[in-house]
């Protein structure tokens, strides 16, 4: 268990590295830059002047010198003005002095950098914002979860019978359903006026003070159905294999009840499976979180995607990005090992 | 004149959709006389899920072939006093015309860009598919084939792009930026060529397909040279030629031809897919290759691409024809999703994705221009999402 730990957390460390560098690379491909130059000093910039100013502010080293010190592995610039003699550089923003400034200021030194659209340090924005959208994927798993086990079980215990294809079918048309479709066709039923009954409201931008049913039911629903159908699918395949392997018929055998064996002897071990789906799901429902809080104005970390990508905020973009390479990588590793532990079939050496 | 009731509309809608109609009856009517001689395809109507999926994929299949016999307008019309209608508003001054439903937020007739945005679908999302399946298979069979070094090596890269949060990618990957970045090349005729990251992209990605038929037919024919030849010069002449016409847009005669915009979008949702078509071949192959038939192959003294081609790829069809379909569908789902964002599409395009986006704006007060596009995307994801079922179910059947 030892060393496949090691192993798994080495490629993890491996991953995390190579895609981090690719976000890097794609955020500060030269138009980029350029229209950082532009919205930092003005639009009527010659080239030779934006050129001058990238030089200034250490955006014209080595690819690979410029992510590490991002990510605080190398020193971060400094440079000493030939005509002034006043020394600036990257760990020197904000009017530290050049002696008691740290020579390494990057992601691991806890300096994430500042944003351009909300003119505020970005650690403190990423918090706030992982922290709204941790609320809505709480409520979505709470909704999602049970439902698609339940529909998973009650389809796959008897497979083939009149319950179990209303219910896949049930589960492939919201399979089907995209969040922005579902979201659309939601809002139209329960909050326009062609549906009429408006029972709920079109948009979640006051569920960021305060959550209610009203303001935050849409959401939520639109991005649990979509993710349901799949953990209901894979649920009921591994409910339906299950109900076929002898130790069921010998407990039916025995005497035990339909509804004995379902919950004492099925149950336990058609619920790994869905273990691993459900943990995978989570850096799925990422792309639905985006489109869902675009949808209905819920200003979470999604929401805050989109509006650094809209405004080219560089240093916001990677953030973003590494919180959400790393919500991918630790879910994956997470259902690993979870996967080993539930099912002792499995022995890692 | 007066405005359409919601009966009239109804009609209307059907009365337009005559063309698919008909096609349905007559493609539908074909195949269950003839299903006994049509393998997998016939025992599809064996199962009421798979002749469901069939049918709503048909659907939009020949709305796209007749989108001009349907939609009553151009996608791009603009009609002065239709801005915002509700549906079923008749046309100023011509005498039986009506926007079905509705006119959108520029005075466009929403069914037609409904009808017209099912062409823009069709063509890219199987396309992009077919792409994907070519680098997946291309790559999984010797991965899983020989395993070794390269397996361990495609593997960790398959899972690198795995890895990245699709939305991201997008983001990222199809932007008007990133196709103007790059050093520039001079072509011949005064063409010019910028290689930025998608035609970078596109430049190996549409490599594939030659060097997947060029290997096919090398590794069957190698002993009938007169056939290896026609083959491989039929291969080379149109694959060098699309070749030349979808990464450079250096075709000479002009036929394949691709806006940069729709490229960027091709490949990115190419390389997204590959990545798990990969996966799969990779787990049949290993799967396979201890199977008897193939021992008996590499007994009889073929050569491993042979094996691979010839041996292992026809018995993994199964699998693959399933997938192929669930993955049209979540292309498509892919596609609404950069439409959603205006990603990389052109504003006035009637792509689905798009239109919706450009909808839910005024989805309170007008619900009309986001419901429609909405549905349509919904129904040939559900077609094709119960195609594979059924398809599924039945291929297991054997």
């Amino acid at each position: 268990m030892g060393s496949f730990l090691l192993k798994r957390s080495g490629v993890m460390f491996l991953t995390a590295l190579c895609l981090t560098f690719i976000v890097f690379f794609l955020t500060n491909l030269d138009p980029n830059l350029e229209k950082l130059t532009k919205s930092e000093g003005n639009q009527r910039m010659t080239d030779q002047q934006v050129e001058d100013w990238l030089v200034k502010n250490g955006y014209r080293q080595n690819l690979f010198k410029r992510y590490g010190e991002w990510l605080g592995v190398a020193p971060g610039w400094t440079r000493t003005d030939a005509d002034t003699g006043k020394v600036t550089g990257r760990c020197l923003k904000g009017g530290i002095a050049p002696e008691e400034a740290s020579s390494f200021c990057g992601l691991l030194q806890g300096n994430w950098g500042h944003s351009l659209v909300f003119k505020e340090p970005i650690g403190g924005i990423i918090i706030k914002k992982l922290g709204l959208t941790g609320w809505l994927m709480f409520w979505v798993m709470v909704a999602m979860v049970p439902m698609a086990l339940l529909i998973g079980v009650v389809a796959g215990m008897r497979e083939g019978t009149k319950t179990d294809r209303t219910l896949s079918t049930f589960s492939i048309i919201t399979t089907s359903t995209p969040e922005y479709v579902s979201g659309v066709i939601l809002i139209v039923i329960f909050a326009s006026r062609l549906g009429g009954l408006r029972w709920f409201k079109g948009t979640s931008a006051s569920a960021m003070d305060s959550i209610t049913f009203e303001n935050f039911f849409l959401p939520v629903v639109a991005l649990a159905l979509y993710g349901m159908g799949y953990i209901a699918r894979m649920t009921r395949a591994s409910m339906a294999e299950v109900m076929t392997e002898q130790y069921i018929r010998t407990a039916r055998l025995k005497g035990l009840t339909f509804r004995a064996v379902v919950l004492k002897h099925a149950l336990r071990n058609a619920l790994i499976a869905p273990f691993t789906v459900i943990m995978l799901q989570i850096p799925w429902l990422l792309t639905g979180v985006v489109i869902i809080e675009t949808l209905f104005n819920y200003k979470g970390f999604g929401w805050t995607l989109v509006a650094a990508v809209g405004n080219n905020d560089i240093e916001l973009m990677m953030a973003a990005s590494v919180v959400a390479v790393l919500v991918v990588l630790v879910t994956q590793l997470i259902s690993d090992i979870g996967y080993v532990f539930l099912n002792p079939r499995i022995r890692v050496s | 004149m007066e405005r359409l009731g919601g009966f009239e509309i109804f009609g209307q809608v059907m009365w337009n959709f005559a063309p698919v109609w008909i096609g349905l009856i007559v493609i539908l009517w074909a195949s269950i006389h003839f299903r006994s001689r049509l393998g997998l395809y016939g025992k599809l109507f064996d199962s009421p899920i798979g002749i469901a999926g069939l049918i709503l994929v048909l659907f939009w299949v020949l709305t796209a072939i007749f989108a001009d016999q349907i939609a009553t307008f151009d996608a791009l019309d603009q009609i002065s006093g239709m801005k915002n209608k509700k549906p079923g508003w008749p046309v100023k001054d011509q005498e039986g015309l009506f926007y079905i439903l509705g006119g959108d937020n520029l005075a466009r007739d929403v069914f037609s860009r409904m009808v017209y945005g099912s062409r823009e679908v069709l063509i890219i999302a199987p396309a992009a598919t077919l792409f994907a399946f070519m680098v997946g298979i291309t790559l999984g069979l010797p991965a899983g084939f020989y395993g070794g070094r390269m397996d361990t090596i495609l593997s960790f890269v398959a899972n690198l792009v795995l890895a990245f949060p699709v939305i991201l990618l997008f983001f990222l990957l199809v932007t008007p930026e990133i196709r103007a970045d790059g050093p520039e090349f001079e072509l011949w005729g005064g063409q010019k060529w910028i290689a930025s990251v998608p035609n970078l992209m596109a430049l190996c990605l549409f490599l594939f397909p030659i060097i997947f038929f060029v290997v096919l037919w090398v590794s069957r024919y190698s002993t009938q040279p007169r056939k290896l030849a026609i083959y491989l010069a039929v291969t080379m002449v149109i694959g060098l030629w699309a070749y030349l016409g979808l990464v450079f847009n250096a075709d000479p005669f002009g036929v394949f031809y691709m806006d940069p915009n729709l490229l960027n979008i091709f490949v990115s949702v190419v390389f997204v897919n590959s990545p798990t078509v990969y996966r799969i071949v990779r787990g049949v192959t290993i799967d396979i290759k201890t199977r008897d038939y193939v021992a008996a192959a590499q007994t009889r003294g073929e050569r491993p691409w042979y094996i691979m081609l010839w041996e292992v790829l026809p018995n993994a069809r199964g699998p693959l024809i399933v997938d192929f379909c669930l993955r049209i569908g979540y292309t498509t789902i892919l596609l609404g999703t950069l439409g959603f964002f205006g990603l990389g599409v052109s504003p006035e395009s009637p792509n689905w994705g798009q239109t919706i986006n450009e909808g839910r704006k005024l989805l309170s007060l007008y619900p009309h221009l986001a419901l429609p596009p909405a549905l349509a995307l919904m129904s040939l994801v559900l077609g094709l999402n119960l195609l594979a079922d059924g398809l599924r179910e039945e291929s297991l059947k054997d």
